[in-house]
């Protein structure tokens, strides 16, 4: 090792010495990057406050902040804010738990595990548009659905779930999309607990129960908070599912700020109001995305 | 009051015989080393008795109730782990405490035993940081802590020091022993370390490829080892092994001829030995010496290590055997000097082909001498 030593330290001051400034050579990827983010958000901002709608072109000039406060006075922009709220906050609920479950599950030796497992992550390779429609089609359709004809077998009457819980089916689908996500992130995790640490909780009398709640969850913190950071950015932007089910309906009852701000520019066409909307859903996400990176980023120090 | 007993103790993981019928009587308040080459079955045997392995076959008791099937919570058992295996997300006080809590123990009683414990081992200072911010040393501490609280009939130890640096390794030794004889507790301790082994237990348990070889105070596996494996695993420098043949056979003691053509007669029960067998001798390197005694060995020193105090001589005899020699630290031997070397017959050990030790003709006074302590 000795005679090694000088080696690297000879090494060091000749790659110094050559002067090159590497800097310049990130410049062509940043500026494509810059453009890439600031062109359609300038063009968002400026949108919104111009008179600018698709059926009406006699409509023009600078509008103010005349965009922003029709849509402050938009009850539809609350609905839908809410909306995406209820959809992001139970979707996490739904995936994290069962997520969580399965990847304690899943952690345990059985015959078949690893077929198993290849069926929890199964929906994770699906697209979006496919497994709205399948779920649609052959799950919750009131006739055709496989539900509908469970419910018939027993005796009930099938329900029509886009129409009676239109928004409880839309978090159904996106959740089970995104449980395998939850499962695979947890599961590598939960691989990584030390056996040694679980054999010292069972001296200590943790039976089943306590030995999730005080050893796995805790050890699984981190990797949670991970994935709740992740799926929070996607599924701020849910789209797909929505368009294929319900369209944000019936009413506005699935309306989120993606829908809100499709319909808005793409349906009604005034493209000054959507751009406002749009630079709601800007600002929205990168508070989301502020706190998040901050308790994550904590966490991962603390770990 | 915890005795252990293991009678004819079984393990297979599958088709794989790890443990071969175990049989070992571990009284109260004893302090039993576990030692044995790696992959004997130390560990495996250690956890059966904790209860995080399953017994494939045969009867495990604590304080004279079968617990085969007992969780490890209600075996009375706490282990220490090689690892400390502490809870990384409690303080120091959560992980020492956690057993009481899941037991619901009522609060106040459990910061007294914590800190009672604490005290003990000195983590006062320490009790609210998480064990990220401990050494090596004082997460060792902790673990312990965590067992002292649950106030067990038996500790088990799985080479609990083998991650500390040589000082601390010494200071945490004694500490134990300490603990030992202040606790009045059963003790198990799973070691690689032939010194830890020698100082700290009342009884050795030596084992290999699953079985128990011998079984008896440190100086008794030191000078009445059982066979060859024990006589070779107990000591350090490892025991020379030379081959010899019997010359004669009197009640008092077996004479066999040297490599050198010295006689030398051993004091030990001849059994069915007869003149014209061949034995092998075992003579430890610390009981030869240079110069002639009972008989002598003749050779040249290839390797010489110079310990200070000691000297370890290489000595290729003259037969080519290699043997290690203990010679005094003021030695003038140096590499390639011819050398003779001394045997004393009350220290050598004669093994027969079976690998068996002929029975030394007088027991050691030290070998059933216990620590001072009590009866052990
Ligand atoms: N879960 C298991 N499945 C199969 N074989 C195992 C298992 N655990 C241990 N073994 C085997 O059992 C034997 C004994 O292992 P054990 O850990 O008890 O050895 P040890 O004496 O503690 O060794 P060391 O001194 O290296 O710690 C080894 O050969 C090991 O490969
Ligand atoms: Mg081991």
């Amino acid at each position: 090792m000795t005679t090694l030593a000088p080696a690297p330290s000879a090494a060091l001051p000749a790659k110094t010495n050559r002067e090159v400034d590497t800097r310049p050579l990130l410049w062509p990827s940043v500026i494509v990057l810059f453009l890439w983010m600031i062109v359609p958000l300038a063009m968002t901002l400026y949108f919104s406050v111009i008179r600018y709608n698709l059926l009406n072109p006699a409509l023009t000039g600078f509008a103010g902040l005349e965009n922003y406060s029709f849509l402050f006075d938009d009850p539809t922009l609350w609905t839908s804010l809410w909306n995406t709220l209820v959809l992001v906050g139970s979707v996490l609920i739904i995936t994290v738990v069962f997520g969580t479950l399965f990847a304690v599950l899943y952690n345990q030796e059985f015959p078949g595990r690893n077929i198993a497992r290849l069926l929890v992550i199964a929906p994770f390779f699906v697209m979006p548009t496919v497994s709205a429609l399948v779920w649609k089609n052959m799950m919750m359709h009131p006739v055709y659905g496989l539900i509908a004809s469970l419910q018939s077998m027993v005796g009930l009457t099938p329900t029509d779930w886009f129409t009676d819980y239109p928004m409880f089916s839309v978090i159904v689908i996106v959740a089970w999309q995104w449980v395998p996500f939850a499962f695979l992130i947890l599961l590598t995790a939960i691989q990584s607990l030390d056996s040694e640490q679980k054999e010292a909780a069972r001296i200590d009398g943790a039976g089943p129960l306590a030995m999730f709640f005080y050893i796995t969850l805790p050890h699984l913190s981190r990797a949670i908070s991970v994935v709740i950071m992740i799926e929070t950015i996607f599924l701020l932007t849910i789209f797909a599912e929505i368009y294929v089910t319900t369209s944000g309906g019936p009413g506005t009852a699935t309306t989120n700020l993606a829908w809100l701000i499709y319909s808005v520019g793409l349906l009604q066409f005034d493209v000054g109001y959507a751009s406002a909307g749009g630079i709601i859903a800007v600002i929205l996400a990168n508070v989301v995305a502020f706190f998040l990176v901050r308790t994550v980023s904590r966490n991962l120090q603390q770990g | 009051m915890a005795e252990v007993v293991l009678r004819n103790i079984k393990k297979s993981f599958g088709p794989v015989d790890i443990i071969k019928g175990v049989d070992i009587d571990i009284n109260d308040k004893e302090f039993v080393v576990f030692v044995g080459p790696s992959g004997c079955g130390k560990s495996t045997l250690l956890r059966m008795i904790a209860g995080l392995e399953s017994i494939s076959d045969g009867e495990l008791s604590i304080d004279g109730k079968r617990v085969n099937d007992l969780s490890p919570a209600d075996r009375g058992i706490a282990m220490v782990f090689q690892t400390y295996a502490l809870y990384p997300h409690m303080t120091v006080r959560d992980n020492m405490g956690f057993s009481l809590k899941l037991a619901k123990v009522p609060k106040a009683e459990i910061d007294r035993k914590v800190n009672e414990a604490a005290r003990i081992l000195k983590l006062d200072p320490l009790m609210d940081r998480k064990p990220k911010a401990l050494s090596g040393g004082q997460r060792q501490r902790v673990a312990i802590g965590r067992a002292i609280v649950r106030n067990p009939k038996v500790f088990l130890f799985d080479e609990p020091l083998s991650n500390l640096d040589a000082a601390l390794r010494v200071q945490m030794r004694i500490e134990i022993a300490r603990m030992h004889s202040d606790f009045n507790a059963t003790m198990i301790y799973v070691t690689h370390d032939q010194v830890e082994a020698m100082t700290m237990a009342d009884k050795i348990v030596v084992l290999q490829g699953g079985v128990v070889e011998q079984v008896g105070s440190p100086l008794e596996l030191y000078h009445h080892p059982a066979n060859r494996f024990v006589a070779g695993f107990i000591g350090s420098p490892t025991m020379n092994f030379i081959d010899a043949t019997v010359k004669a056979v009197a009640p008092e003691g077996v004479t066999v001829e040297l490599p050198g053509g010295d006689n030398l007669t051993v004091l030990v029960v001849p059994g069915a030995t007869k003149a014209g067998d061949k034995l092998t001798l075992g003579v430890r390197p610390e009981h030869l010496q240079e110069g002639s005694g009972d008989g002598k060995l003749t050779g040249t020193a290839l390797v010489v290590e110079r310990l200070g105090g000691a000297t370890y001589a290489y000595v290729k005899l003259d037969n080519g055997t290699m043997i290690t020699a203990e010679v005094d630290g003021n030695s003038h031997i140096r590499v390639n000097d011819p050398i003779q070397l001394g045997v004393r017959s009350q220290t050598c050990h004669l093994f027969g082909s079976d690998g068996l030790a002929l029975a030394q003709s007088t027991r050691h006074p030290l070998a059933d001498v216990g620590r001072g302590k009590g009866g052990h």
